[in-house]
Parts: structure tokens; C-alpha cells; sequence
């Protein structure tokens, strides 16, 4: 007879909850039943990485730590969405009420769902991990349209969004937060103001100076900043923001608010069920509230009359707690924490830890500072211990000095070595001394130990894979350097991560180990460069570009298997979002005729072809064509694929030129035609879209196309590449100018080669063009300084020629069901039983 | 007998399907879309992606995954996991004899 479990509640699905329970796990596995109450509705996430979410440098599907798989494999019963709003401690039951999906999580009166049922769940411990709220300053005119706070992933969703439509946004509040929001509005392409009531940015971590610093260098990214100023009135026209209004009568026209003004614990549920509350839930050193059997931690917490508003103290809480309650150390106790921060703005290099200036007379004060470069170092030394330290624009040592500082361990007597590292080059802190359980990783909670295991274990030599594996580093960055020296100490050398570079992830091997070894080995076919190249292990992200980077090199000899195609590939046509298709017909240079036209206006009849639209590259675009009609029509149309769905050769568009044109210098009509007769189809990295322009006056974009060719005075043509003007706009670089139109061909297709065999799976050449230089590439294709220009003909010639219309394959599929719809299954047909 | 929950449907033969790709069929009101991968393995999972209702027969599979072809969100062919959180797909029992493909319902 196994005897019951008790039954665990969690009122909080966040940082602290969700760690409190992984750590109870860690030491008992099947002591509870838990069940918890999260009012988003999803697992749980690093909040801390919200910031890059803003900024756009990880999805939000990057940043969930433990999706619902964990809840279900490890027995826990998650309430996602469902709002806690008392407990009942008379019952012993926790209530909850589902909330509406588009509710805001942590307000006051979040939206209930109405008449649902309530969900009840008796408890023997409860532990309330509610977190806390934005706080908002009082002004006239917050919420509603264009108000936003930065607190979940619904927060950033949200604000990113709305941001679109938008030129400019202030942000109110200039901490931490503030910063980060402010950077993260600017990658979205709207000007920024932030503004602070107090004298300078991040009061409680900077001095005066290092406040005034970091403004400049802030300011130097193009974020405006604006102190000591109070909003009193968000004032809107039409219903859309139009300006702020100050305490100081002054006025900023602006289109979206973001506040982030300081937190304020979420307490309501302690109050309402009775358990004493001060500025926040008041617990013992157990973590215990005023009910024996509720416990709370995170920001909801008042301990020894301190809230904390970062994750660090949050971790050692929740060990505490976690100790406490399965009785693996009944005795443990949180004594409170000491706090280090880093900015994680990219391009401000920040740390922030303790008392930011003296407060005893003999404290002892370092300060180096460097105006140019602005690089400003704060050491405060207090009975030889590090009391506090700013690092701004330069911090080497933060994750040194942070070790040092909350281990309150004595220090070198040379104080330039802290700010420095010591003069020797020898560690000023050996990381071979630090405890096992020191934390090296403060945002993601990891220990030392956890990180030796998985150097020593886990062979983990690099810091990305370290990262991988245990997730230190991948907050704030700043353990980055400590976890580096752990490697050297255990490992013996780091090594840099080799992955990135990686042409496709699931095989190990740069794009030009990756071609050598092909080319060694033979390898003509996906299936044999995952047997031969990744030890027979076949990765669906990586069939594709292996097939891309197959064909460039064997033209002609490559064996084409299908299923390494995308499905536009397979089919010759774009899939659409309803799953349905379009037909782009090549239309050389983009003139067509009469007799054209009349044939695709009547094939696009017959088939009921939803759309018929001109593309950007002077295409006719039959959209919403059904699978099986596919084959049909193309050999109705009796006109050559488009190639509007592959990484290829897309269009040469052109001007009217010297045929009609009064400003015509050359023939851009005819040269289009000539460029896409010969390059129709060719195979590359990424797309290519051609334009060609009779004059300067560039009506055909040439300038802004992958390549173009722009006709000049005297008879001559400039060649254009690495132009782009779709997500990004970038205008090409000007390659060389040439006298014929044979001498375009000839450029142009050794460029084209080029960039086949140099660029990246999915590279486009506005990027190929700028990682390499147009000097380099210029000196490779025009002035041949590696003397393969003739090789590099030979080889776009040899593709030229292997060129076949896949639309041929129409009257021939290259397999059964190519062009099928979905089959219908006979299901009376029972094939036999199995019972 | 059949158990009064699981029928076997015969899907025809293997062939159908080509070599390391995906195909669907139309079961009663259900698409099912059913993988053949390179090493033999059989796969059959709902056609239609959790995300957007993108055909997961199109996409591109291999290695026990399939990738959706309209965003490329990935899932497992075997237990129907999702690379992204709350997603996943229904999976069926198939399996290759004589030549057939045979779909537990
Ligand atoms: C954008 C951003 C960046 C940050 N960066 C850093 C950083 O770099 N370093 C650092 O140390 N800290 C950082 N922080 C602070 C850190 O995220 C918080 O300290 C931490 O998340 C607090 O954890 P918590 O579990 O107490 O609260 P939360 O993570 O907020 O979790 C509380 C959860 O409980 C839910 N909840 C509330 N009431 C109820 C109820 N009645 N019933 C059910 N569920 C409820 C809430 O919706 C929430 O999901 C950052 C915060 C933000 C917003
Ligand atoms: C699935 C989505 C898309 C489809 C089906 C699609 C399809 C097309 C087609 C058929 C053309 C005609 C020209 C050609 O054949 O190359 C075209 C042109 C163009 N597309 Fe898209 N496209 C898509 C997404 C995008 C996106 C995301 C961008 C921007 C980042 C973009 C930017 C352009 C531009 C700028 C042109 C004009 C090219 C020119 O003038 O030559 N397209 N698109
Ligand atoms: S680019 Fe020059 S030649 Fe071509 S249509 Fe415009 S003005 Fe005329
Ligand atoms: S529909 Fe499948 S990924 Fe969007």
C-alpha cells in the first residue's frame, strides 16, 4: 500500500513558481501532488528574455522553459489561464476562475470568463508565487489604445505590433526596464523618448556620473532621453495618442506609450484570505506566511521587510522553500540576498552591483574613468570586501567581481586589478576555488557544479554548447567570460562553436569542408551525404539546402530526389496559405504579346482561377490554383515556368527603353530578354530578381535588384549587385561598367556562379555582397586576381545548358501522385482484423 | 474480430507514396497524411497542421519529423509532439504488409 500524497497547490506559474517546483522535484520526486494555477495561458517562460524578444533577437517560442510536456510527464496538473482568487482556509481549497483569452494576466480585475464554472482544489500546502505588476505613476489618459506595459509575452506581442503603425514612442521610466524597452521599440523602426522623473537613468543601480555616461552613450544610438519629467496627461485625437503632457507645462508629440515605472507585488489573494500583508506577503526565513501551511516566494514577497524585483534572490528562495517543505533540510532559512545587475542592451556594456556610492567614513572609493572611450569604473571597498561597483562601458570583470561580491570574499590589495584583471594575467579569482554550488549563471540559476558536469560529463567544450546544455549565459550574458574559464579549467581549452558556421544543422561541416568532401567522396544524392556525412542520421531541416548546394555542383549529374525538394519545388508552383497553388508563366524581360495574353486569360477561365494579378516583377500571378489542375494548365499555357516559387533566377524586369522611350540611353528590353533566356532557372543560395534600366532615371528599380544593369552616355552599361528592395532596402553596389550586352551576360553569370558556390544556403546576395565586400568580389570576378574566371564561366555554362523546363514534366509526372489531390480511402474495405 | 474501437483500413499499395515524402488520404472526414521514410519506416499523422491548417503531407520529412510547409513549424512523426509549445498532432498506428499500407483508425 503505497500511503497518500499530500497535495501541493501553486498559485503562479512564473519564474519563481515554476522553479520552486523543478527544485521540490529534484529532491522528491512523488512526495506531492501538485497542481497549479498560472493566469497566462501558457507553460512557463524566462521572463528576463522578454527583452530580446522585444529587440527581435529570440521568438518567443525560444524562451519557454518548460513547455506542457514537463507539466504531463512529471504528474503536475496545470490550471493554464485560471486565476487564483482566494483561498478558502477554513476548507482548505484553493478557488480559481478562468480567465478570458484575451485578458491581461495581472490586473486587478482581469476579465473572467463568465458563468464558467469556478475550479476548486483542496490543498495540504499552498505556495503563492504571484509575482508583481507594472506599476503606473498617476496621469490622466493611461490604457486603452496605444498604452502598453512590458510585463509578459502577450506585453511584447502587443506593443510590437502596434508599434507598426507608429513614428514615434515614449517610454516612461528609465531603469533597467525602461532601457530595455526603449532598446527593443527601436529595432521596431519607431523613434524613441524616454523619460525619467528623477535627475538621470537607473537611479538605484548608477551614481550622478555614470547616470550622466550612460545617457550620452544611449543617446548616441539615437534614443532620445529626457529627465525629470513627470507625465500628467496622455492626450489623444481621434482616438489616437497625439502627445504627453508634462508637470513642467512642456509637451511630447508622441504616437504610443510603453510604462515601465517600477513593479508593485501581487497580493490580493494573501489579503482576501486573510494572511498578513504589509508593502507585500510577509514570510519568516522558511518562506512561511502568517498560515503555517502557506508559503510564498518571488516578487510577491516581503522578507525582513525587503522585496526583491530580479531573479536571483528568487532562486535561493525557492531552495530554501524547496528544502523546508520535503523535508530534505527542515532547518534551512533564506537570510536575504545581495544584488548584482547587468544591462542587457545590446551595444551598452553595463554592470551594477550593491551600494552605488560610500556610506561609512572609512569605506574606500576607486574610480577610473576614460571620457572617450566612455568607459567609467566605480569600486566601493568596505573592510576589504567589495560593497558595490559600477562597470560601464567596459566589463571585463563584472563576473568576477559579482562572484566576489556576493561571497563577501576578501580582495586583491592591488584594487586595479579588479577593475582590470591583474597585471600578471593571472585570474584574479580562480575558478577552481569557487564551491561547487556557487551560482555562476544569476539569471538562469545555474551553480558551478551543474556546469562542470556538463564540461566534464556532458562534453561540453564550447560556450554555446554549455549554454545548451545547462543555460547559463543565455540571460544577460554576463557569466559568459566565468563560464569560458570553467571550460579552460576543466577542459583544458575552449573551443569556439562550430555549429554556427555549420552549412546546413544536421551536418557538421562548413560550406567549404562540406563541398570538398562531397566532391571527394562522390556524393550525387541527399540520402548518400546523410550516410556518408552524418553517420546515417537524415535531418529534414537540412535536405533541402543539401539538395540546393547538390545541384550547383553536379550539374546535370545530380540525383534529384524529390522528397529532398520543398513542395514547390516538387510541384513547380507557390503554395498559398489555404494550401492551393499559383502559376507564374515566364514572360521574358516582361513584354508579352496579344496571342499571350489571350491564351492565359483563357487557360485562367477554364481552371476558375480565383486571382489573376500582376507581381511586382511584371508577372501574371494565377493564384489559387488546385493541385491536380496544375499539370493541366501548363500544358494549356504551352509558355515555360516562371520559376516564381524557387531559390533561383527569378525575373529580369525592364523599362520600355530605347524602343519608346525618349530618355532611352540602352536597350533594356531587349538585354532582359537576352538575361532571362540564358539564366531562366538557374539554381542559387536564394532568390535572384533582375532588373534592367535604359537610363539612370532606373523606372525598372534596377538599382535595388539582386542585379541590375543600368544603361549610361556613350553606349555603356553598369552592373549593380547585392541590391535589395523587399524587407530590407539596400542599393546594389556598382560592380564594373561594361561596353555590350555580351559583356553583361558574361559578368553577371560569372557573378552568379560565384555567389552559387561562396553564398550560404539562404543568403541573399544583399548580404553575400556585404559579409564579403565589393572590393573582394570585384577583384575576384572583373579583375580575376584568383584566376578562376574562366573556370567560373565554364561552370554557370554547364548549368545553362543542364536548363529544362519543369514544366514539362505535365505531360510526364517524375512520380506517381506528383499532382494528386488527397485520396479518398475506401474505408468498407476493412484489409483484415486484428482482434 | 475488430475491437469495437480500431478498424484497418488498406490504403493501397505502398507505392503510392514515393520515396521518402509524404502523401494524404481522405478517411471518412478526416485527412491523414502518411510518411514513407527513406529507411521503410511508415508514419501517419492529421494532414492538417495544429498552426494554420498547412499540409503536412507536402512538407518536407525525413529523420522521424516532418516540417509543415507553410511556416515550418516541426513535429514529430512518432509521438505527435510539436516543435512549439501546445502543438501537436494526432497520430495513427500504420503499418506496410504484402505490399499495402494498413491505417489504424
Ligand atoms: C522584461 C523583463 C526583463 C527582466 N530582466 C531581468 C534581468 O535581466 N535580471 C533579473 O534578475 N530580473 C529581470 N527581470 C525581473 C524578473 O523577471 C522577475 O524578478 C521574476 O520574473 C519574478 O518571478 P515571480 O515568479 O515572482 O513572478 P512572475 O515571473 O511574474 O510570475 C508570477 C506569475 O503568476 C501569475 N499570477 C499572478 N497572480 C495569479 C493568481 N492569482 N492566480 C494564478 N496565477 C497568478 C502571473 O500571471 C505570473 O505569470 C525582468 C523582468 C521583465 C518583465
Ligand atoms: C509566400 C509569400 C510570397 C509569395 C507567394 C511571393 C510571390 C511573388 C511573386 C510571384 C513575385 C513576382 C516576381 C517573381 O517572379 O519573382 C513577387 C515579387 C516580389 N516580392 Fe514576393 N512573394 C512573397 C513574399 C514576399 C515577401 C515576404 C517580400 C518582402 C520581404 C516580397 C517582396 C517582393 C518584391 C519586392 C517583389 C518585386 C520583385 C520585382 O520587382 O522584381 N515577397 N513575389
Ligand atoms: S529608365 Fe530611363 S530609359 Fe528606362 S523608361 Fe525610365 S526614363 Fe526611359
Ligand atoms: S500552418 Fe503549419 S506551420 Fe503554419
Amino acid at each position: 500500500m503505497t500511503p497518500q500524497k499530500q497535495k501541493l497547490v501553486v498559485i503562479g506559474n512564473g519564474m519563481a513558481g515554476a522553479r520552486v517546483v523543478e527544485e521540490i522535484l529534484k529532491r522528491a520526486r512523488d512526495r506531492f501532488e501538485i497542481v497549479m494555477f498560472g493566469a497566462e495561458p501558457y507553460g512557463n517562460y524566462n521572463r528576463i528574455l522578454l527583452s530580446n524578444v522585444l529587440n527581435g533577437s529570440q521568438s518567443a517560442t525560444e524562451i519557454f522553459m518548460n513547455p506542457l510536456a514537463w507539466y504531463a510527464e512529471n504528474g503536475i496538473k496545470l490550471h493554464a489561464g485560471v486565476k487564483a482568487t482566494k483561498i478558502d482556509r477554513e476548507r482548505k481549497v484553493v478557488i480559481g476562475s478562468p480567465l478570458k483569452k484575451e485578458a491581461l494576466a495581472y490586473a486587478v480585475d482581469a476579465a473572467a470568463v463568465p458563468d464558467a464554472a469556478l475550479v476548486e482544489e483542496s490543498y495540504d500546502h499552498v505556495i503563492i508565487a504571484t509575482g508583481s505588476r507594472p506599476f503606473v505613476p498617476p496621469m490622466e489618459g493611461f490604457g486603452g489604445t496605444g498604452t502598453f506595459l512590458f510585463r509578459t509575452i502577450d506585453d511584447c506581442d502587443q506593443i510590437a505590433e502596434y508599434a507598426k503603425t507608429c513614428k514615434h514612442a515614449a517610454v516612461i521610466g528609465g531603469g533597467l526596464l525602461g532601457l530595455e524597452a526603449a532598446r527593443g521599440l527601436m529595432t521596431h523602426g519607431v523613434e524613441v523618448t524616454i523619460l525619467e522623473a528623477a535627475p538621470q537613468l537607473m537611479i538605484a543601480q548608477l551614481d550622478p556620473e555614470a547616470g550622466q555616461m550612460l545617457r550620452d552613450t544611449i543617446e548616441d544610438m539615437g534614443i532620445q532621453v529626457m529627465c525629470e519629467k513627470i507625465t500628467t496627461k496622455i492626450v489623444r485625437e481621434d482616438g489616437r495618442i497625439k502627445r504627453l503632457d508634462f508637470k513642467d507645462g512642456s509637451t511630447l508629440a508622441t504616437d504610443m506609450v510603453v510604462v515601465s515605472a517600477g513593479i508593485r507585488p501581487i497580493a490580493e489573494i494573501a489579503s482576501v484570505s486573510g494572511l498578513t500583508v504589509n508593502k507585500a506577503i510577509v514570510c519568516d526565513d522558511q518562506m512561511r506566511t502568517s498560515d503555517r501551511s502557506i508559503f510564498a516566494v518571488g516578487e510577491c514577497v516581503e522578507h525582513r521587510g525587503k522585496i526583491y524585483g530580479l531573479v536571483d534572490p528568487i532562486w535561493e528562495q525557492a531552495k530554501v522553500l524547496a528544502d523546508v517543505l520535503t523535508g530534505f533540510n527542515p532547518k534551512a532559512e533564506y537570510l536575504g540576498s545581495k544584488l548584482g545587475t547587468k544591462l542587457k542592451v545590446m551595444g551598452v556594456e553595463l554592470a551594477s552591483m550593491g551600494d552605488t556610492k560610500p556610506s561609512l567614513p572609512d569605506d574606500e572609493v576607486v574610480v577610473y574613468r576614460e571620457p572617450s572611450r566612455g568607459v567609467y569604473k566605480k569600486l566601493i571597498v568596505r573592510d576589504n570586501k567589495i560593497a558595490g561597483a559600477i562597470l560601464l562601458g567596459e566589463t571585463d570583470t563584472a563576473g568576477v567581481l559579482m562572484q566576489m561580491f556576493m561571497a563577501n570574499s576578501a580582495v586583491s590589495s592591488r584594487r586595479a586589478d579588479l577593475l582590470f584583471g591583474s597585471a600578471t594575467g593571472a585570474p584574479v579569482l580562480s575558478v577552481f576555488d569557487l564551491p561547487d554550488h556557487a551560482q555562476i549563471c544569476n539569471c538562469n540559476g545555474v551553480t558551478k557544479g551543474a556546469i562542470k558536469e556538463a564540461i566534464m560529463i556532458g562534453k561540453c567544450h564550447s560556450v554555446a554548447k554549455v549554454g545548451g546544455c545547462t543555460k547559463a549565459g543565455l540571460g544577460c550574458g554576463s557569466c559568459k567570460g566565468l563560464v569560458a574559464q570553467l571550460i579552460e579549467a576543466y577542459a583544458g581549452e575552449v573551443v569556439d562553436d562550430a555549429s554556427e558556421h555549420y552549412y546546413v544543422p544536421g551536418v557538421a561541416l562548413e560550406k567549404s569542408q562540406l563541398v570538398a568532401e562531397i566532391k571527394r567522396l562522390g556524393l550525387k544524392s541527399v540520402s548518400a551525404v546523410f550516410r556518408e556525412l552524418a553517420g546515417g542520421k537524415e535531418d529534414p531541416a537540412s535536405k533541402v539546402g543539401l539538395a540546393s548546394l547538390l545541384k550547383t555542383l553536379w550539374p546535370g549529374e545530380y540525383d534529384d530526389e524529390r522528397d529532398a525538394r520543398f513542395i514547390n519545388d516538387r510541384v513547380h508552383a507557390n503554395i498559398q496559405k489555404d494550401g492551393t497553388f499559383s502559376v507564374v508563366p515566364r514572360i521574358y524581360g516582361g513584354v508579352t504579346s496579344p496571342a499571350e495574353l489571350r491564351r492565359i486569360a483563357e487557360v485562367a477561365e477554364k481552371y476558375n482561377v480565383p486571382m489573376v494579378k500582376f507581381t511586382g516583377g511584371q508577372r501574371l500571378d494565377l493564384l489559387g490554383v488546385k493541385k491536380d489542375d496544375l499539370p493541366k494548365m501548363w500544358k494549356d499555357l504551352g509558355i515555360p515556368s516562371g520559376h516564381a516559387y524557387t531559390k533561383s533566377f527569378r525575373t529580369c524586369k525592364s523599362c520600355v527603353g530605347t524602343d519608346f522611350c525618349r530618355y532611352g540611353l540602352g536597350d533594356s528590353i531587349k538585354l532582359a530578354q537576352e538575361i532571362e533566356h540564358r539564366f531562366q532557372g538557374i539554381e542559387s543560395p536564394h532568390k535572384m530578381k533582375l532588373a534592367t534600366a535604359g537610363c539612370p532615371r532606373n523606372c525598372s528599380e534596377a538599382y535595388v535588384k539582386d542585379l541590375g544593369a543600368v544603361a549610361i552616355e556613350g553606349g555603356l552599361w553598369e552592373i549593380y549587385i547585392g541590391g535589395a528592395a523587399g524587407g530590407t532596402i539596400r542599393k546594389g553596389d556598382l560592380l564594373c561598367t561594361v561596353k555590350s550586352h555580351d559583356e553583361v551576360l558574361k559578368l553577371m553569370g560569372r557573378f552568379m556562379q560565384y555567389y552559387r558556390e561562396h553564398g550560404k544556403y539562404l543568403e541573399r546576395t544583399y548580404h553575400f555582397v556585404e559579409r564579403l565586400g565589393i572590393e573582394t568580389i570585384r577583384m575576384i570576378v572583373v579583375e580575376d586576381s584568383e584566376g578562376i574566371a574562366a573556370r567560373l564561366d565554364a561552370a554557370i555554362q554547364q548549368a545553362v545548358d543542364a536548363y529544362k523546363d519543369p514544366w514539362q514534366e505535365a505531360a510526364v509526372p517524375a512520380y506517381p501522385g506528383q499532382f494528386s489531390a488527397p485520396e479518398l480511402a475506401q474505408v468498407l474495405e476493412v484489409a483484415e482484423n486484428n482482434g | 474480430m475488430n475491437t469495437p474501437n480500431t478498424r484497418t483500413i488498406n490504403l493501397g499499395s505502398l507505392d503510392k507514396i514515393p520515396l521518402g515524402q509524404g502523401r494524404s488520404f481522405q478517411v471518412e472526414d478526416t485527412q491523414i497524411a502518411v510518411f514513407r521514410q527513406r529507411d521503410g519506416k511508415l508514419f501517419a499523422t492529421q494532414n492538417a497542421c495544429p498552426h494554420k491548417q498547412g499540409p503536412l503531407a507536402e512538407g518536407v520529412a525525413g529523420g522521424g519529423k516532418v516540417i509543415c510547409p507553410l511556416h515550418s513549424h516541426k513535429f514529430d512523426l512518432a509521438t505527435g509532439q510539436g516543435s512549439e509549445p501546445h502543438e501537436c498532432v494526432k497520430t495513427y498506428v500504420v503499418r506496410e504488409a504484402g505490399g499495402e499500407i494498413l491505417l489504424q483508425l
